[in-house]
């Protein structure tokens, strides 16, 4: 009787990982756990436990702002929008995250840290008050929930993978581990563990993808595979659509060129990732540990750097997957392929596939360590992002007042803890998804374009009003989540297909009808409502704060290349060259 | 706690840097210990050509790996991160072992 439950146990896992493989996972492990413990010495009062005493270097937080990003929506959705699309999806990158993160760092940071908020919905309180801060931290917190589960959901089918475990069992071993080093060391663990992880998955894509490309002949091998995949394949985008990032028809969902570039620049370039880079606290979270105001607005300044060229780690892998692996290139040809994460193969598995097919054991143990590190810090974000959102935004304000410092920092922890669990129920909420960038920027749409609405009118014109604040933000979120109803699948299967707009063209527009709802009501609201005196918006609102509380006295004793414009001007020139090269 | 922090103190002169805790250390020590796990596995094992095209990519990774992770390290040794006693946070290897 030899071992009949373990055999055919083996035979299910995707990939066959050996003992050099596990050595090398648990090294990882050793070490993110030993930071935990490390880190806890250090931690003493709340503020250490939610912005690490605001002692980091800029480079740190600038690494950490990227990897606490790097997480699902980098590497798998990248990789499986790419492996379906191609090309259009670095629009992601070079039109979403970098300006976003440019004007972050020049605009909006000296707001942030100089007013020396703890979190978004804070900055909305003393802005707007009690109703516009409840609406944003109710709502932040749901998306945060989430956009965890989404992360829980991945690295459930990674260990998947690896082990062959069912979706609970890896789902809940998954969040077991995220919660103990959680609660283990705070935020200054949360973030070392980003930056180490970013150098781990860096390692690990950079020679998947250089493989990839020896095996297909280079660009220009890959460039053939794809056009000779779509001339048999009519039904997917033509090989010209995915080989150029302009003007992504294939992403936007519109059939005429010029909507599509209009839909890019203004759904995706301006509401959804000027909403999310600018308003989500899980990254202003990292700049705001950092040292000084000029390290803060450095820091998504120096993100913005390796942001640039993380498409090439993830979104080629995607488009290389989809012509070397058999699995997804019959996938992309319209087959239904038993296999993958879930029972069927998807898009979202693309990566592992290529893993698999490419990668001798050993960096295969450290790309699957990358993953599961890059999956558990996108989820320890969300999650420590939630638990300060709740801890002080929430329960302080609004339920229990004047306790003590540790009162809250407990608080916190059983909110970690409450957090990690529901996590779990959202994870299956994502597996309603072939191609999780979908629903992610679905979600994006519903918290973060009328945030983002809101708060650069409120930052800009002293007049909006308390109420304005917070109907504008109930109306736009209402207006995107009834938009995504009507559209074609940006709900998945509960949208109704009345507005005939699929793909991620229907999340650009529910975001975008939520920009312009918020916006136009907000305006309305306050013409007929009161505003709150000026003297109460000093470095809240842009024309009544002094210039020189937006800058560090030091800076300008700097080298250029320790300066925020300096830097934000070659990040600018950079990204223009690579849109223009592709 | 105390003790091993002691040690760690009397071992260096530098007390009042960020120490072990520097995260340029710990990206060193984590490359410096993958270098040499798939370098060794580049030389000893199976390279696998068959999947990576005939490439020994341990080999060539492990020898990256193992010269960025020294790199690292190189540089928390050569330009430590001082930290000020007064901000007790995250890096501090310098606040007194009272607030401990």
């Amino acid at each position: 009787m030899p071992t009949p439950a373990v055999a055919p146990l083996a035979t299910d896992t995707l990939i066959d990982a050996s003992a050099v493989d596990y050595l090398i996972v648990a090294i990882y492990f050793a070490f993110v756990l030993g930071i935990g413990v490390m880190a806890r010495r250090q931690v003493s009062e709340s503020i250490d436990f939610f912005l690490s005493g605001r002692s980091l270097p800029a480079w740190v937080t600038g690494l950490a702002f990227v990897s606490a990003n790097l997480g699902a929506v980098e590497i798998m959705g990248m990789s499986a929008t790419g492996a379906e699309i191609g090309m259009p999806t670095v629009h992601y990158f070079w039109i979403g995250a970098i300006p976003a993160m440019l004007f972050l760092g020049v605009v909006m940071m000296p707001f942030y840290y100089g007013s020396k908020v703890r979190s978004v919905p804070e900055f909305m309180f003393r802005r707007f008050g009690t109703g516009a801060h409840l609406v944003n931290s109710i709502s932040f917190a749901v998306a945060q929930l989430l956009i965890a589960g989404i992360n829980l959901f991945l690295l459930g089918t990674v260990i998947q993978a690896l082990l062959g475990w069912p979706l609970l069992v890896a789902l809940l071993v998954a969040a077991g581990v995220v919660l103990s080093y959680i609660t283990l060391g705070g935020l200054s663990a949360a973030i070392y563990n980003e930056v180490l992880q970013f150098f781990v998955i860096v390692a690990a894509l950079l020679p998947l993808t250089l493989l990839g490309l020896d095996r297909v002949g280079g660009w220009g091998g890959l460039q053939e595979k794809i056009t000779d995949a779509a001339a048999d394949n009519p039904d997917t985008a033509p090989a010209a659509a995915q080989l150029n990032s302009w003007p992504g028809n294939a992403l936007s969902g519109f059939d005429s060129d010029l909507l599509s570039v209009v839909g890019i620049v203004f759904g995706l370039g301006f509401v959804l990732s000027f909403g999310y880079w600018t308003t989500n606290f899980v990254e202003v979270q990292r700049a705001m540990a950092s040292n000084s105001i000029s390290s803060a607005r450095k820091t998504p300044i120096i993100g913005a750097f390796p942001k640039m060229f993380v498409p090439f780690i993830t979104i080629l892998p995607g488009m290389i997957a989809a012509v070397l692996v058999a699995e997804i290139a019959q996938k992309k040809a319209g087959e239904t392929v038993e296999g993958g994460a879930g029972g069927t193969v998807q898009y979202n598995d693309s990566l592992l596939y290529l893993m698999r097919d490419l990668l001798p054991n050993g960096l295969l143990g450290m790309a699957i360590a990358g993953l599961l590190a890059a999956f558990m810090a996108g989820m320890a974000a969300n999650i420590s992002a939630f638990n300060t959102v709740f801890s002080y935004d929430l329960w302080e304000r609004y339920v229990v007042r004047d306790r003590p410092d540790g009162y809250y920092l407990a608080v916190g922890r059983l909110a970690t803890v409450a957090a990690t669990l529901i996590a779990i129920g959202t994870a299956y909420l994502a597996t309603n998804f072939s191609n999780i960038m979908d629903y992610l920027q679905t979600l994006f749409g519903f918290f973060n374009a009328p945030l983002f609405a809101t708060f650069i009118l409120g930052m800009f014109w002293k007049r909006m009003t308390p109420t304005a604040g917070w109907v504008g933000l109930v109306a736009g979120t209402a207006s995107a989540v009834t938009v995504a109803f009507l559209t074609e699948d940006a709900f998945g299967s509960w949208s109704t297909g009345l507005i005939p707009v699929g793909g991620q063209g229907a999340a650009f527009l529910a975001a975008a009808t939520a920009f312009v709802v918020d916006i136009v009501l907000s305006v309305v609201v306050s013409l007929v409502t009161a505003p709150k005196p000026a003297a109460e918006l000093k470095g809240l609102v842009w024309s009544e704060t002094p210039r020189e509380d937006l800058v560090d006295p030091d800076e300008a004793s700097y080298p250029w290349y320790r300066r925020t414009l300096p830097l934000a001007g070659v990040a600018l020139a950079m990204v223009v060259v690579l849109n223009v090269a592709f | 706690m105390n003790q091993s922090r002691n040690q760690t103190s009397a071992a260096s002169p530098r007390r009042h840097t960020a120490g072990l805790f520097d995260i340029r250390t710990i990206i060193g020590a984590l490359l410096v210990v993958y270098g040499v796990i798939l370098a060794l596995m580049g030389l000893f094992a199976d390279p696998e050509t068959d999947k990576t095209g005939g490439v020994n990519a341990n080999l060539w990774t492990g020898v990256v790996l193992l010269v960025a992770g020294l790199l690292f390290v190189g540089w928390a040794r050569l330009r430590p991160v001082v930290v000020p006693t007064d901000t007790g946070g995250a890096e501090t290897g310098s606040a007194p072992p009272s607030n401990h």
